[in-house]
Protein backbone atom coordinates (compact mmCIF):
# COMPACT_ATOMS: atom_id res chain seq x y z
CA UNK A 1 0.00 0.00 0.00
CA UNK A 2 0.75 3.74 -0.42
CA UNK A 3 1.82 5.25 3.27
CA UNK A 4 0.80 8.73 4.07
CA UNK A 5 1.01 11.00 6.88
CA UNK A 6 -1.02 13.78 7.81
CA UNK A 7 0.29 17.30 7.94
CA UNK A 8 0.81 19.57 10.75
CA UNK A 9 -3.13 21.16 11.41
CA UNK A 10 -1.00 24.44 10.79
CA UNK A 11 0.02 23.93 7.57
CA UNK A 12 -3.30 22.68 6.47
CA UNK A 13 -5.08 25.70 8.22
CA UNK A 14 -2.68 27.90 6.71
CA UNK A 15 -3.20 26.53 3.21
CA UNK A 16 -7.34 26.89 4.04
CA UNK A 17 -7.29 30.43 5.43
CA UNK A 18 -9.14 32.31 2.54
CA UNK A 19 -12.09 29.52 2.78
CA UNK A 20 -15.20 29.84 3.95
CA UNK A 21 -17.44 26.33 2.86
CA UNK A 22 -14.20 23.39 2.53
CA UNK A 23 -14.90 19.96 1.48
CA UNK A 24 -12.47 17.38 3.02
CA UNK A 25 -12.40 14.15 0.89
CA UNK A 26 -11.02 11.04 2.15
CA UNK A 27 -9.76 8.02 0.70
CA UNK A 28 -10.90 4.24 0.98
CA UNK A 29 -7.83 2.83 -0.40
CA UNK A 30 -3.81 2.99 1.00
CA UNK A 31 -4.66 5.75 3.68
CA UNK A 32 -7.62 4.19 5.25
CA UNK A 33 -5.67 0.97 5.89
CA UNK A 34 -2.18 3.19 7.18
CA UNK A 35 -4.88 4.93 8.99
CA UNK A 36 -3.82 8.72 7.90
CA UNK A 37 -7.24 9.84 5.32
CA UNK A 38 -9.75 7.25 6.02
CA UNK A 39 -13.45 8.04 7.42
CA UNK A 40 -12.08 8.69 10.85
CA UNK A 41 -8.98 11.18 9.69
CA UNK A 42 -11.82 12.88 7.39
CA UNK A 43 -14.06 13.69 10.44
CA UNK A 44 -11.10 14.66 12.87
CA UNK A 45 -9.80 16.71 10.36
CA UNK A 46 -12.45 18.54 9.45
CA UNK A 47 -13.76 18.72 13.15
CA UNK A 48 -10.00 19.89 14.03
CA UNK A 49 -10.48 22.86 11.29
CA UNK A 50 -13.40 23.89 12.30
CA UNK A 51 -12.44 24.29 16.04
CA UNK A 52 -9.26 26.58 14.66
CA UNK A 53 -11.53 28.89 12.48
CA UNK A 54 -14.47 29.03 15.57
CA UNK A 55 -11.55 30.02 18.26
CA UNK A 56 -9.95 32.42 15.23
CA UNK A 57 -13.61 33.84 15.08
CA UNK A 58 -13.52 33.06 11.03
CA UNK A 59 -15.81 30.13 11.58
CA UNK A 60 -16.29 27.41 8.31
CA UNK A 61 -18.35 24.95 6.91
CA UNK A 62 -17.42 21.60 6.18
CA UNK A 63 -18.61 18.79 4.43
CA UNK A 64 -16.61 15.71 4.40
CA UNK A 65 -16.76 12.24 1.92
CA UNK A 66 -14.62 9.40 1.85
CA UNK A 67 -14.34 7.77 -1.90
CA UNK A 68 -14.06 4.19 -2.15
CA UNK A 69 -10.48 4.93 -4.16
CA UNK A 70 -9.34 8.72 -5.28
CA UNK A 71 -7.28 7.49 -8.06
CA UNK A 72 -9.84 6.81 -9.99
CA UNK A 73 -12.20 9.03 -12.51
CA UNK A 74 -15.45 6.93 -11.85
CA UNK A 75 -14.88 7.69 -7.69
CA UNK A 76 -13.89 11.07 -8.69
CA UNK A 77 -16.62 12.26 -10.63
CA UNK A 78 -19.20 11.47 -7.73
CA UNK A 79 -17.69 14.61 -5.66
CA UNK A 80 -18.98 16.83 -8.15
CA UNK A 81 -22.14 18.40 -6.07
CA UNK A 82 -20.26 18.85 -3.08
CA UNK A 83 -17.10 19.77 -5.32
CA UNK A 84 -19.07 23.00 -6.71
CA UNK A 85 -20.36 23.65 -3.27
CA UNK A 86 -16.52 24.48 -1.59
CA UNK A 87 -14.73 27.17 -1.49
CA UNK A 88 -11.43 24.72 -1.52
CA UNK A 89 -11.03 21.10 -1.25
CA UNK A 90 -8.73 19.72 0.96
CA UNK A 91 -7.46 16.03 0.44
CA UNK A 92 -6.18 13.27 2.67
CA UNK A 93 -5.30 10.74 -0.18
CA UNK A 94 -2.07 10.45 -1.27
CA UNK A 95 -0.38 12.98 -3.63
CA UNK A 96 -2.17 10.28 -6.51
CA UNK A 97 -5.60 10.92 -5.61
CA UNK A 98 -4.74 14.80 -5.06
CA UNK A 99 -3.48 15.14 -8.55
CA UNK A 100 -6.90 13.04 -9.75
CA UNK A 101 -8.94 15.73 -7.82
CA UNK A 102 -6.86 18.58 -9.11
CA UNK A 103 -7.78 17.58 -13.02
CA UNK A 104 -10.90 16.68 -12.83
CA UNK A 105 -11.68 19.93 -11.23
CA UNK A 106 -9.75 22.62 -12.35
CA UNK A 107 -11.58 25.49 -11.05
CA UNK A 108 -10.92 24.22 -7.53
CA UNK A 109 -8.19 24.76 -5.09
CA UNK A 110 -7.38 21.53 -3.95
CA UNK A 111 -5.03 21.27 -0.92
CA UNK A 112 -2.82 18.31 0.22
CA UNK A 113 -3.26 17.11 3.60
CA UNK A 114 -0.95 14.39 3.57
CA UNK A 115 2.75 13.61 2.68
CA UNK A 116 3.12 10.74 1.01
CA UNK A 117 5.93 8.91 2.35
CA UNK A 118 6.32 5.27 0.36
CA UNK A 119 5.11 1.61 -0.59
CA UNK A 120 5.42 -0.70 2.04
CA UNK A 121 3.31 -2.32 4.54
CA UNK A 122 2.42 -2.74 8.11
CA UNK A 123 4.65 -4.64 10.47
CA UNK A 124 2.42 -4.41 13.61
CA UNK A 125 -0.56 -2.26 14.46
CA UNK A 126 0.56 1.33 14.18
CA UNK A 127 3.89 0.73 12.34
CA UNK A 128 4.40 1.02 8.37
CA UNK A 129 8.13 -0.10 6.67
CA UNK A 130 9.20 0.70 3.24
CA UNK A 131 9.31 -2.03 1.14
CA UNK A 132 9.79 -1.25 -2.36
CA UNK A 133 11.18 1.68 -4.50
CA UNK A 134 9.47 0.81 -7.48
CA UNK A 135 12.54 0.71 -9.66
CA UNK A 136 10.51 -0.65 -12.15
CA UNK A 137 12.37 -4.46 -13.21
CA UNK A 138 12.18 -6.24 -9.81
CA UNK A 139 14.54 -8.71 -8.85
CA UNK A 140 13.66 -10.02 -5.48
CA UNK A 141 13.83 -13.69 -7.53
CA UNK A 142 17.68 -13.51 -7.06
CA UNK A 143 17.77 -12.25 -3.99
CA UNK A 144 15.68 -14.40 -1.90
CA UNK A 145 12.44 -12.12 -1.60
CA UNK A 146 14.24 -9.55 0.32
CA UNK A 147 14.81 -6.03 -1.82
CA UNK A 148 18.30 -4.87 -1.53
CA UNK A 149 17.24 -1.80 -3.32
CA UNK A 150 14.47 0.07 -0.89
CA UNK A 151 15.99 -2.05 2.55
CA UNK A 152 19.95 -1.83 1.83
CA UNK A 153 20.23 1.66 3.02
CA UNK A 154 22.61 2.33 -0.17
CA UNK A 155 20.58 0.13 -2.37
CA UNK A 156 23.58 -2.29 -3.64
CA UNK A 157 23.38 -5.04 -5.44
CA UNK A 158 26.76 -7.12 -4.09
CA UNK A 159 26.34 -6.44 -0.88
CA UNK A 160 26.51 -6.17 2.39
CA UNK A 161 29.48 -3.43 2.17
CA UNK A 162 32.00 -3.28 5.18
CA UNK A 163 30.03 -1.53 7.53
CA UNK A 164 27.54 -4.32 8.19
CA UNK A 165 27.71 -5.88 11.76
CA UNK A 166 26.31 -8.66 13.75
CA UNK A 167 23.61 -8.55 10.82
CA UNK A 168 22.93 -4.48 11.32
CA UNK A 169 22.92 -1.92 8.80
CA UNK A 170 26.02 0.73 10.07
CA UNK A 171 23.58 3.40 8.75
CA UNK A 172 21.04 3.02 11.41
CA UNK A 173 21.82 0.26 14.49
CA UNK A 174 17.65 -0.79 14.44
CA UNK A 175 18.20 -1.38 10.88
CA UNK A 176 18.73 -5.00 9.89
CA UNK A 177 21.37 -5.44 6.82
CA UNK A 178 19.57 -6.28 3.95
CA UNK A 179 22.26 -8.07 2.31
CA UNK A 180 22.49 -9.97 5.79
CA UNK A 181 18.82 -11.09 5.07
CA UNK A 182 19.15 -12.18 1.85
CA UNK A 183 22.43 -14.75 2.73
CA UNK A 184 20.32 -15.84 5.39
CA UNK A 185 17.21 -16.59 3.08
CA UNK A 186 19.65 -17.78 0.45
CA UNK A 187 21.50 -20.23 2.67
CA UNK A 188 18.07 -21.76 4.04
CA UNK A 189 17.44 -22.69 0.40
CA UNK A 190 20.33 -23.93 -0.24
CA UNK A 191 20.76 -20.80 -2.71
CA UNK A 192 23.72 -19.51 -1.26
CA UNK A 193 26.04 -20.26 -3.80
CA UNK A 194 24.77 -18.12 -6.20
CA UNK A 195 25.25 -14.67 -4.28
CA UNK A 196 29.11 -15.95 -6.17
CA UNK A 197 27.73 -14.36 -9.21
CA UNK A 198 28.45 -10.85 -9.96
CA UNK A 199 25.04 -8.63 -10.12
CA UNK A 200 25.16 -6.61 -13.45
CA UNK A 201 24.76 -2.93 -13.56
CA UNK A 202 21.11 -2.15 -12.60
CA UNK A 203 19.17 -0.89 -15.75
CA UNK A 204 17.59 2.48 -14.11
CA UNK A 205 16.01 3.32 -17.76
CA UNK A 206 13.07 1.32 -15.93
CA UNK A 207 13.02 3.51 -12.76
CA UNK A 208 12.31 7.48 -12.10
CA UNK A 209 14.87 8.81 -14.99
CA UNK A 210 12.89 9.23 -18.20
CA UNK A 211 9.85 11.71 -16.49
CA UNK A 212 6.74 9.62 -15.26
CA UNK A 213 5.68 6.27 -16.33
CA UNK A 214 3.24 4.85 -18.24
CA UNK A 215 1.51 1.20 -18.12
CA UNK A 216 -0.78 0.12 -21.60
CA UNK A 217 -2.46 -2.85 -21.73
CA UNK A 218 -3.73 -3.12 -25.73
CA UNK A 219 -6.56 -5.57 -24.92
CA UNK A 220 -8.20 -3.78 -22.36
CA UNK A 221 -8.45 -0.17 -23.97
CA UNK A 222 -11.73 0.45 -24.94
CA UNK B 1 -14.06 34.79 36.65
CA UNK B 2 -15.92 34.01 40.08
CA UNK B 3 -19.02 33.28 38.57
CA UNK B 4 -17.82 30.51 35.87
CA UNK B 5 -19.67 27.21 36.24
CA UNK B 6 -17.84 25.16 33.27
CA UNK B 7 -19.52 22.85 30.94
CA UNK B 8 -17.65 19.35 31.82
CA UNK B 9 -18.42 16.49 29.82
CA UNK B 10 -17.71 12.46 31.50
CA UNK B 11 -17.54 9.79 28.98
CA UNK B 12 -18.52 6.85 31.25
CA UNK B 13 -17.53 3.07 31.35
CA UNK B 14 -20.71 1.40 32.11
CA UNK B 15 -19.25 -1.22 34.07
CA UNK B 16 -16.83 1.22 36.45
CA UNK B 17 -17.55 5.09 36.69
CA UNK B 18 -20.76 4.65 35.39
CA UNK B 19 -21.89 2.38 38.50
CA UNK B 20 -19.78 4.28 40.58
CA UNK B 21 -21.96 7.30 39.95
CA UNK B 22 -24.56 5.61 40.73
CA UNK B 23 -22.89 4.27 44.51
CA UNK B 24 -21.68 8.09 44.68
CA UNK B 25 -25.68 9.12 44.74
CA UNK B 26 -26.92 6.40 47.08
CA UNK B 27 -24.21 7.44 49.17
CA UNK B 28 -25.22 10.97 49.02
CA UNK B 29 -21.93 12.12 48.02
CA UNK B 30 -21.99 15.66 46.42
CA UNK B 31 -20.60 16.16 43.58
CA UNK B 32 -20.58 19.41 41.18
CA UNK B 33 -23.49 19.68 38.78
CA UNK B 34 -20.79 20.56 36.17
CA UNK B 35 -20.56 17.23 35.16
CA UNK B 36 -22.79 15.77 32.19
CA UNK B 37 -22.37 12.39 32.04
CA UNK B 38 -22.85 10.12 28.68
CA UNK B 39 -22.77 6.04 29.17
CA UNK B 40 -20.25 3.97 27.14
CA UNK B 41 -20.54 0.41 26.94
CA UNK B 42 -17.04 0.58 27.66
CA UNK B 43 -14.27 3.59 27.46
CA UNK B 44 -12.62 1.87 24.86
CA UNK B 45 -15.82 2.93 22.69
CA UNK B 46 -14.35 6.76 22.63
CA UNK B 47 -13.16 7.33 19.76
CA UNK B 48 -11.01 10.71 19.05
CA UNK B 49 -13.76 12.65 17.01
CA UNK B 50 -16.06 12.16 19.92
CA UNK B 51 -13.55 13.82 22.24
CA UNK B 52 -13.03 16.94 19.97
CA UNK B 53 -17.03 17.17 19.11
CA UNK B 54 -17.56 17.61 22.88
CA UNK B 55 -15.36 20.29 22.89
CA UNK B 56 -16.81 21.76 19.55
CA UNK B 57 -20.15 22.07 21.17
CA UNK B 58 -19.66 23.85 24.19
CA UNK B 59 -17.34 21.38 26.83
CA UNK B 60 -14.87 23.25 28.36
CA UNK B 61 -13.36 20.13 29.90
CA UNK B 62 -14.06 16.41 29.08
CA UNK B 63 -12.72 13.24 30.92
CA UNK B 64 -13.14 9.44 30.15
CA UNK B 65 -13.71 7.23 32.90
CA UNK B 66 -12.72 3.65 32.66
CA UNK B 67 -11.59 0.30 34.76
CA UNK B 68 -8.69 -0.15 36.75
CA UNK B 69 -6.08 -1.18 34.46
CA UNK B 70 -6.22 -5.17 33.92
CA UNK B 71 -10.11 -5.09 35.21
CA UNK B 72 -11.27 -4.47 31.91
CA UNK B 73 -14.20 -6.21 30.78
CA UNK B 74 -12.54 -6.15 27.17
CA UNK B 75 -9.22 -6.64 28.06
CA UNK B 76 -7.85 -3.59 26.84
CA UNK B 77 -10.35 -1.16 26.09
CA UNK B 78 -8.88 0.98 28.86
CA UNK B 79 -5.79 1.16 27.77
CA UNK B 80 -7.07 2.18 24.02
CA UNK B 81 -9.28 4.70 25.72
CA UNK B 82 -5.70 6.30 27.56
CA UNK B 83 -3.87 6.38 24.36
CA UNK B 84 -6.66 7.85 22.28
CA UNK B 85 -7.02 10.55 25.27
CA UNK B 86 -3.09 11.33 24.93
CA UNK B 87 -3.50 11.73 21.38
CA UNK B 88 -6.23 14.12 21.43
CA UNK B 89 -4.73 16.28 24.27
CA UNK B 90 -1.55 16.76 21.92
CA UNK B 91 -3.92 17.78 19.24
CA UNK B 92 -6.24 20.24 22.06
CA UNK B 93 -2.76 21.93 22.27
CA UNK B 94 -1.94 22.31 18.53
CA UNK B 95 -5.62 23.41 18.44
CA UNK B 96 -4.91 26.47 21.25
CA UNK B 97 -7.99 24.46 22.95
CA UNK B 98 -5.12 23.33 25.48
CA UNK B 99 -4.98 19.44 26.73
CA UNK B 100 -5.34 20.36 30.19
CA UNK B 101 -8.94 19.96 29.29
CA UNK B 102 -9.14 16.36 28.64
CA UNK B 103 -8.21 13.70 30.87
CA UNK B 104 -8.52 10.19 31.73
CA UNK B 105 -9.28 8.38 35.06
CA UNK B 106 -9.24 4.86 36.21
CA UNK B 107 -11.97 4.03 39.04
CA UNK B 108 -13.64 0.66 39.59
CA UNK B 109 -17.88 0.56 40.44
CA UNK B 110 -16.94 -0.02 44.28
CA UNK B 111 -15.33 3.67 44.85
CA UNK B 112 -18.02 5.84 44.92
CA UNK B 113 -16.19 8.46 47.04
CA UNK B 114 -13.41 8.23 43.95
CA UNK B 115 -16.09 9.21 41.68
CA UNK B 116 -17.33 12.26 43.24
CA UNK B 117 -13.18 13.28 44.07
CA UNK B 118 -12.69 13.42 40.14
CA UNK B 119 -15.86 15.42 39.44
CA UNK B 120 -14.21 17.97 42.23
CA UNK B 121 -10.82 17.46 40.69
CA UNK B 122 -11.65 18.17 37.43
CA UNK B 123 -14.66 21.12 38.28
CA UNK B 124 -11.31 22.60 40.36
CA UNK B 125 -8.59 22.42 37.40
CA UNK B 126 -11.86 23.48 34.55
CA UNK B 127 -12.65 26.47 36.77
CA UNK B 128 -8.83 27.53 37.63
CA UNK B 129 -8.29 27.45 33.44
CA UNK B 130 -11.30 29.18 32.97
CA UNK B 131 -13.98 28.69 29.62
CA UNK B 132 -13.01 26.46 26.91
CA UNK B 133 -11.27 29.54 24.24
CA UNK B 134 -14.39 28.25 22.24
CA UNK B 135 -16.81 29.79 25.14
CA UNK B 136 -14.88 32.92 25.87
CA UNK B 137 -17.82 34.95 24.20
CA UNK B 138 -20.38 33.63 26.44
CA UNK B 139 -19.21 32.04 29.51
CA UNK B 140 -19.45 35.25 31.86
CA UNK B 141 -23.42 35.34 31.44
CA UNK B 142 -24.60 31.47 30.28
CA UNK B 143 -26.12 29.99 33.16
CA UNK B 144 -27.01 26.15 31.96
CA UNK B 145 -30.18 24.92 33.47
CA UNK B 146 -29.75 21.54 33.45
CA UNK B 147 -30.14 19.32 36.43
CA UNK B 148 -26.85 17.02 37.45
S1 LIG C 1 -5.83 7.56 -4.02
FE1 LIG C 1 -3.89 6.90 -3.21
S2 LIG C 1 -4.39 6.17 -1.18
FE2 LIG C 1 -6.29 6.21 -2.32
S3 LIG C 1 -6.44 4.11 -3.16
FE3 LIG C 1 -5.49 5.43 -4.69
S4 LIG C 1 -3.33 5.06 -4.37
FE4 LIG C 1 -4.31 4.37 -2.52
S1 LIG D 1 13.66 -4.82 -6.67
FE1 LIG D 1 12.64 -2.98 -7.38
S2 LIG D 1 10.49 -3.61 -7.81
FE2 LIG D 1 11.48 -5.24 -6.58
S3 LIG D 1 10.91 -4.74 -4.47
FE3 LIG D 1 12.91 -3.79 -4.87
S4 LIG D 1 12.48 -1.71 -5.59
FE4 LIG D 1 10.57 -2.89 -5.68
Amino acid sequence: MIVAEQKPLTEIAENIKDAQKVLVVGCGGCVTVCLSGGQKEVDILATSLRILRKKDGTPIDTATETLERQCDKEYVDKLAEKVQAADCVVSLACGVGVQYLAERYPDKVIIPAQNTKFIGGTTEHGIWEERCALCGECILAQTGGICPIIRCSKSILNGPCGGSQGGKCEVNPDTPCAWTLIYGQLKRQGREAALGEIFPVKDWSKARDGGPRKYVREDVLL
Amino acid sequence: MSTFEPRIIAFCCYYCAYSAADLAGSMRLQYPASIRMIELPCSGKIEHNMLLTAFEEGADGVYVAGCMEGDCHYLKGNIRARKRVEYVKKLLDELGIGGDRLEMFNLSSAMGPRFAEIANEMTERIRALGPSPLNKAHSQTEKDGEDA
